[in-house]
């Protein structure tokens, strides 16, 4: 998890100036950083906050820019299964993006392993405060920090390397040419939904793939 | 002095939906039945996701595609993936790419 620390602190600086710039005092932006602790619906929460909308429609639109985290509480159920509901709950709370990612190529499996919920908690233990620290960083010296750097930069340059570890196969091949396509398309749409709709092209794509593997597989073995 | 405080619960409720997203199916006590293929098709989402937020950032601008190649981030882009080829990992890439990105964009203006 160490080597995301660099990326995952340019982007906690970028958000950490960001809110502060977007009209939040250092008080209430600490208390976002240190709260919400997600980093997207933050930033999309910023412009309402200003407008000064309705609560609801602020958590209605967290809660869209967060849609991804309920595919991925499907996918870690398997490991935790067995823990109590508070330590889900728990475990849930600090579960971003990277966490899975991590975990995923560390265990590509739910077989019954002790390790797991130690490596999650080691992992958790490094994102918080490298994306904290930062993040606070930023929010106190959002007036200093020149955003014409194009610092958030930094973090979409580790995500990339990131990516690349993912690429095995011919599905994840297929799975990340076609989400990347699709999010560009779809960009126009509110709420970061062209994320949404990137994953959803993304795993029809490999249902496909894996279609025609085995009807390929199936006329090989008949004679 | 009240919207302050309507903003901090604004804030406090911001929280709560990190929790309810990140936490939607492990809340309950019993698995809530998805189909296999699904299960199997979802495997890829992260992947997907992670794509899905890397490759705008890389060739759009406000909402366009970049129609420029005096974009400091597309040379960049391509160094760090030569470097990934020669050494793979996250932080070398990273390097690599600021190492090229930095200068054209403060130095050219890219």
């Amino acid at each position: 998890m160490l080597p995301f620390a660099p990326g995952i602190g340019a982007w906690g600086l970028v958000t950490g100036v960001a809110m502060v710039k977007g009209g939040l005092s250092v008080p209430l932006a600490l208390l976002m950083s240190l709260t919400v602790y997600a980093g997207s619906a933050q930033l999309a929460s910023l412009p309402l906050l200003a407008a000064g909308a309705p609560m609801w429609v602020v958590w209605a639109a967290a809660f869209c820019v967060n849609l991804r985290f309920l595919i991925y509480s499907a996918q870690w159920r398997p490991f935790i299964e067995h823990l109590t509901r508070g330590r889900r709950l728990l475990f849930a709370y600090f579960a971003a993006d990277l966490n899975l990612v991590v975990f995923q190529r560390a265990y590509p499996k739910p077989a019954p392993d002790h390790a797991h919920v130690p490596y999650y908690v080691g992992g958790a233990c490094t994102i918080w405060p490298a994306w904290q620290l930062p993040s606070i960083a930023g929010i106190a010296l959002a007036h200093v920090i020149p955003t014409q750097w194009g610092l958030g930069f930094a973090g979409t340059l580790a995500m990339l390397g990131l990516t690349y570890g993912l690429l095995s196969d011919r599905t994840t091949w297929v799975a990340a040419a076609v989400s990347g396509t699709a999010a560009v398309a779809a960009y126009a749409l509110p709420l970061k939904l062209n994320i949404m709709v990137a994953i959803a092209a993304a795993v029809a794509a490999g249902l496909m793939i894996e279609q025609a593997q085995r009807a390929s597989d199936r006329l090989r073995s008949t004679p | 002095m009240n919207d302050t405080w309507s903003t901090a619960l604004t804030i406090v409720g911001l929280a709560v939906v990190t929790v309810v997203t990140r936490g939607f199916f492990l809340y309950p006590e019993r698995e809530v039945p998805l189909p296999e293929w699904l299960k199997r098709g979802l495997k890829v989402a992260p992947l997907a996701a992670l794509t899905a937020v890397v490759l705008p950032e890389i060739v759009m601008v406000h909402g366009r595609i970049i129609d420029t190649w005096q974009d400091a981030r597309l040379p960049a882009v391509a160094v760090a993936t030569l470097w990934y080829v020669w050494r793979p990992g996250v932080l070398g890439p990273l390097l690599a790419g600021l190492a090229v990105y930095l200068p054209l964009r403060l130095g050219l203006g890219w």
